[in-house]
């Protein structure tokens, strides 16, 4: 381990760098170019630092690494930092989206450019603080700031009905905030500590637990988002540019699954089993709804947003069966959905900076015209099914088996999503990138550039990674799931061997 | 020597396919036909030692895949007797392939792709036949799919092509409904997705019961009923049979490597891998036995009014692989195997044939438009005779030696699924030898029929007009399979309506050597394959053979060396009577097929429309799903935001325009509401922290 703060530069890096681009001197050309580059590099060695982190962390250990701990204003609010494993993978995605995120922005964006990427810096900051908070109200602040800039990027560079789109989320975020806080607050005043963990090694009345367990289940089925408080999402992708939506659907909504793997579970126990009927419903729900909805939508982003819907759903559904695949699973899924629904986004930005279009129906026969952009999109519908060799597989594949262990009739429902899945992507990909088209714009749309190229071949190598050798990604979570586990198991037993044994019969006289 | 085998097609389609053009045509096509031929070669040592030389089945760890907890999942190859077999089929047809498409897709402006799909395909497939364990040979089940997939809309301008291409692909999936849960109950139970364990420990654990859905079931039965779900789907099993006929959208060679030979046998090669743990579930061999039973008589019906010469083959491959599920339910692993082996030979032969016609009638399909092109095409004649010979079970041809010991044991068995199966068989053989026959009759017989095609008008008015050359590389396979049996039942009906007869002033020429030579070899496999190998598959030393690869019952073996006379005879007779039919109708008496069509207008129409299979799923399914996703959406925007956010908007706003303004200010006001909140929860406690 390392001598410097690596987490706090980690976190205050990039918003150091928010008020230089916002902050610097020049012309309007001078002030953008200088926004853009700053942003990259930033970004790209947030994205370093991320991986040193990863290098030097100990993967066996299930503690908090990396602590730094200054009482800023004690004892209610310290800047105390520290990550395990899950945070560690995620902070990972994050800043690895970002960099990525700013050179998909590269030209699209051409409007009040140093706000834009101050926006986006201010984001990684407080997304990062989210994951690396060892503080309770320190995580408060980073979770509720980090929509902040979403809404700005959303209400301001956003498209035609952005300023719906952005109040739709305030006020569903809105209700979920405040009740967690008060929930917050209420823990505090028992625990007489802020200090998160000390809170998971605390144990709340059980008589208690359900309400607070359902306060912060409001804000956190919000972000993930779950069925039914989902509607916000598919307004705000549509109308965000395609850089917030990479980081809407990359980071933001695993803020939701985060929360529940690091206080709904560890801090509940007893809530969250009893409780558990109502993720079940709400998950298996979302699976067929939402994809049934998919199936119906013209409009792409539309699509790719109620995907990931039921893709959130499979998260929820892997939490809350209290077994290791099952939980494993649903943050490699949180990851692998990261990535690619990030690169579907990026897939529907490349060709929207061409067209100006969300509609299905205004495009066409690309396989002729853009071959390489065929073949990377082909990729990520593959990853988005779940095809073994890609991470949707891995993740998909886990949470299944975990889920099957805890019910099997949730385990099918949930199965029913894997054909709706493949049903509603390649219809997409059939009506976007095959066919013919006699559309003069449409076949006039060149093949990806080098730089589109740059975006959505790390992308790729991550997914088949990630598909082929998930054991990098699963190494880390092993301990803090363990963790998680040993909290949940004095109330949720582990399931005993359920096959009852039978006459054994004699190999070769079955049946005769 | 394995990894070199099985990651060699994968490498060649990585160079084909990303090099594409690049590269050039040349270079892919002669990379990815190259290492076919290596893995050939390598297959048939493997096969040579580990299968006929009664050499150790091994185990090849490769990489570490998932571990979650008691979850260890490897990528591994597993190599024994069952799997060599696998291996010398999947390689000795591909390679034969690559090398036929380099005469039949000569034209094709995307041949580097096609050639990379064509290795990519066998690469999963591969993988699927070497997996070691439950969850690689879902890798490769769902990589055959996707090669599949790609395959079949690889003329991806075409709608029908792209919407087979998709039916295929959600049709599997609806397999996986099972295959997974299968997969997942397996590893609740034994703790494991490794094959040799699960195996081993599957006899024990016959009888025993677990909760599924929550009621108390057979262990065994529920298991394997899961994972039969997708063997049906993988082979075109009654029900989920829908998507392969569809599936000849794809260019011929992929009908006669993926559709006949190998990705669709899939399904009868996971119940034979998994034989123990079927044999531990009685229940679920009855199922697949009248599961198999049912596809052969029903595709065998159907393949009869057929007129799409591909859709025909199709169909009966459907019926064959019907005809390997019974064997394998009637407990004759061995058999089912043994008529995998040999249907590949035959079965290739008979694709490649019809598509060596198809190339030589410029891509007309159309049976109704061929005729007497036994003179033309002789060497075609040739090789499709043969396959049709060992298909129809003709003495001593491969076919022969394969169904006959497929409809034995199933009698054999004893069991009323058993008798059942083999009397369906057997009315099957006679089926089978019916349209076989008429589709040899239809092409290479008669007066030829082919002005009434558009394809040969084209072909001729494009050769007068000496335009042909720009003409036809615009739209090189453009047209191949327009006549959709859907549409064509609806347009021209009745089907055996006779086109008028004539040249049309077409020469139709023998198709290059890189076709013809392909038939050869299949040609030598399908008469003698079965000769050949009837003994190891089979015979009494089967067991050394399979050495516990394949569940083999000893006395099942002994019970077919004493059947009755008439079972023995009876495929024979159904061979000849259905030749006879064939010939009566198709040769002497032209106008009969129409008279019976007339006749049974109902059973007609049933056949034709395939049993309305497809109609009803079309209604259930897919207008069911749009329907209920319309319905879910309206849901999202009339109740949930009606009641929701657009609600909330309107009561607390009364207009819109304070509605708007609010709106406008809602970064300052969350900003606001957040700051609030930390501070009175600063001032709340602070008191009571310090007062400690």
């Amino acid at each position: 381990m390392t001598n410097l703060p690596l987490l706090s530069v980690l976190v205050l890096l990039p918003v150091i760098a928010a008020l230089w681009v916002l902050l610097a001197p020049g012309g309007e050309d001078a002030r953008a170019a200088n926004a853009r580059v700053t942003a990259l590099v930033v970004t790209g060695l947030e994205f370093a630092l991320a991986v040193v982190l990863w290098l030097s962390f100990d993967i066996a250990s299930p503690d908090f690494q990396f602590v730094e701990r200054v009482d800023l204003f004690a004892p209610f609010l310290s800047w105390h930092l520290g990550i395990d494993g899950i945070a560690l993978m995620l902070i990972v995605l994050s800043t690895f989206l970002m960099p990525l995120c700013i050179l998909a922005s590269w030209q699209s964006i051409s409007r009040r450019v140093p706000e834009y990427m101050a926006a986006f810096l201010l984001m990684e900051t407080l997304m990062l603080g989210v994951f690396a908070a060892q503080d309770l109200f320190l995580f408060y602040l980073f979770f509720e700031g980090g929509l902040i800039p979403m809404y700005l990027i959303i209400g301001i560079w956003g498209g035609a009905r952005r300023i719906y789109a952005s109040y739709k989320f305030f006020l569903y975020t809105l209700l979920g905030s405040v009740l967690m806080l008060l929930a917050m607050i209420y823990m505090v005043s028992v625990a007489h500590t802020t200090d998160i963990r000390a809170l998971l090694t605390f144990d709340f009345d059980p008589a208690v637990q359900p309400w607070l367990w359902l306060a912060f289940f409001a804000s956190f089925a919000v972000k993930m988002p779950m069925w039914p408080v989902h509607t916000w999402l598919p307004d705000a992708h549509v109308e965000a540019p395609t850089a917030g939506s990479v980081i809407l659907a990359g980071v933001l909504l695993k803020l939701g699954g985060y929360g529940f793997v690091r206080f709904s579970l560890p801090m509940f126990p007893e809530a969250s089993v009893d409780l558990v009927w109502l993720v079940a419903v709400f998950s298996v729900v979302a699976v067929v709804y939402t994809s049934l909805v998919a199936l119906v939508q013209s409009d792409m982003k539309k699509l790719i947003a109620y995907s990931s819907v039921a893709h959130m759903a499979f998260v929820t559904a892997g939490l809350f069966v209290f077994n290791r695949q099952g939980i494993e699973g649903s943050i490699v899924m949180m990851l692998s959905h990261g990535l690619v629904s990030g690169a579907l986004f990026l897939c529907v930005g490349v060709i929207y900076d061409r067209l100006h279009t969300r509609e299905i129906a205004a495009y066409g026969g690309l396989a002729n015209t853009m071959p390489r952009y065929a073949l990377f999109f082909l990729m990520f519908t593959m990853a988005s099914i779940g095809l073994p060799g890609t991470s949707g597989f891995v993740a998909e594949f886990l949470v299944l088996l975990g889920t099957f262990s805890g019910s099997t009739w949730l385990a099918l429902g949930m199965t029913t999503g894997i054909i709706l899945g493949a049903a509603y992507m390649l219809y997409l990909y059939r009506r976007v990138v095959f066919g013919t088209t006699d559309k003069p714009d449409v076949l006039a749309m060149p093949d990806l550039s080098g730089r589109e190229l740059a975006i959505l071949l790390p992308i790729a190598l991550a997914v088949l990674w990630m598909g082929i050798y998930p054991e990098s990604f699963l190494a880390p979570l092993r301990a803090p799931t363990g963790a998680i586990l040993a909290r949940l198991h004095p109330v949720a037993a582990p399931p005993q061997v359920p096959v009852k044994p039978g006459r054994p019969v004699l190999p070769g006289s079955a049946g005769r | 020597m394995i990894q070199l085998l099985v990651f060699l097609p994968l490498a060649a389609a990585l160079v084909a396919g990303l090099g594409n053009r690049a590269i050039g045509d040349v270079a892919a096509k002669s990379v990815t036909t190259g290492a076919l031929f290596v893995s050939a070669v390598l297959s048939w040592i493997v096969f040579v030692q580990t299968g006929l030389g009664h050499g150790a089945a091994y185990t090849l760890p490769v990489l570490d895949w998932i571990n979650s907890g008691d979850l260890h999942v490897a990528w591994s190859f597993k190599i024994d007797a069952l799997t060599s077999v696998m291996l010398v089929v999947i390689t000795t047809v591909s390679s034969l392939v690559h090398l036929y498409s380099w005469g039949y897709m000569a034209e094709d402006p995307d041949q580097p792709r096609f050639f990379a799909y064509l290795s990519l395909f066998t690469f999963a497939m591969l993988m699927l036949v070497t997996a070691d364990n439950l969850v690689q040979m879902c890798f490769g089940w769902e990589g055959v799919g996707l090669a599949s997939y790609l395959l079949i809309g690889f003329w991806y301008y075409k709608p029908s092509a792209n919407a087979a291409a998709i039916k295929a692909f959600v049709v599997n999936r609806v397999g996986d409904f099972g295959f997974s849960p299968g997969i997942f109950g397996t590893f609740l139970v034994f703790r494991t997705v490794h094959l040799d364990t699960i195996l081993a420990a599957a006899p024990g654990l016959a009888g025993s019961h677990f909760e599924f859905l929550g009621a108390q079931v057979d262990t065994m039965t529920c298991l394997c009923l899961l994972l039969l779900v997708g063997a049906m789907g993988k082979s075109a099993q009654l029900g989920l049979h829908t998507w392969l006929p569809d599936a000849m959208e794809g260019p011929t060679p992929v009908s006669a490597l993926i559709h006949a030979a190998t990705m669709v046998t899939a399904g009868v090669f996971m119940v034979c891998r998994l034989s123990p743990m079927f044999e531990a579930a009685p229940a679920a061999l009855t199922v697949v036995t009248y599961v198999g039973a049912a596809t052969a008589l029903f595709a065998a019906t159907v393949a009869c009014v057929q007129t799409d010469i591909k859709r025909v083959i199709a169909y009966s491959t459907c019926s064959q692989l019907g005809y390997m599920f019974f064997a394998a339910g009637s407990g004759a692993y061995g058999a089912a195997m043994f008529h995998l082996f040999t249907h590949a030979f035959f079965k290739a032969l008979l694709f490649l044939g019809a598509g060596a016609v198809i190339h030589s009638m410029h891509h007309e399909q159309d049976m109704r438009y061929y005729g007497g092109l036994r003179k033309s095409l002789p060497l075609t004649f040739a090789a499709m005779t043969i396959g049709t010979l060992s298909l129809t079970g003709f003495f001593y041809t491969s076919g022969y030696y394969s169904k006959d010991a497929i409809i034995e044991a199933a009698f054999a068995r004893g069991t009323t699924p058993g008798v059942v199966a083999a009397i369906v068989g057997i009315f099957v053989a006679f089926l089978t030898s019916f349209y076989s026959w008429r589709l040899a009759f239809l092409t290479f017989f008669g007066a030829p029929r082919w002005a009434g095609s558009e394809h040969i008008q084209h072909a001729v008015h494009d050769a007068h007009d000496h335009a042909s050359p720009e003409a036809d590389a615009a739209h090189p396979h453009g047209t191949e399979g327009t006549h959709d049996s859907d549409g064509e039942a609806a347009t021209h009906a009745p089907v055996h309506a006779q086109a008028p007869t004539g040249t049309g002033g077409y020469h139709p020429h023998e198709s290059p050597w890189t076709m013809l030579v392909p038939l050869a070899v299949l040609s030598i496999g399908a008469l003698f394959a079965g000769f050949v190998f009837h003994g190891t598959f089979l015979g009494p030393d089967a067991a050394a053979f399979w050495r516990g690869s394949a569940f083999v019952h000893r006395d099942l073996a002994e019970a077919t060396e004493h059947l009755p006379a008439w079972v023995v005879a009876s495929p024979a007779v159904a061979f000849f009577l259905g030749l006879l039919l064939a010939v009566q109708n198709y040769l002497r008496d032209l106008d009969a097929p129409r008279r019976f069509a007339d006749t049974f207008r109902g059973l007609y129409a049933f056949l034709v429309h395939k049993w309305y299979f497809d109609e009803l799923y079309g209604l259930i399914f897919v207008r069911g799903a749009f329907a209920f996703g319309g319905l879910f959406w309206s849901g999202d925007r009339n109740v949930i935001d009606r009641f929701g956010p657009d609600g909330v908007s309107r009561v607390v706003a009364g207009s819109s325009g304070v509605a708007r303004r609010f709106q406008s200010g809602y970064v300052y006001s969350y900003a606001l509401v957040m700051l609030i909140g930390v501070a009175a929860a600063t001032t709340w406690f602070a008191p009571r922290l310090f007062g400690q």
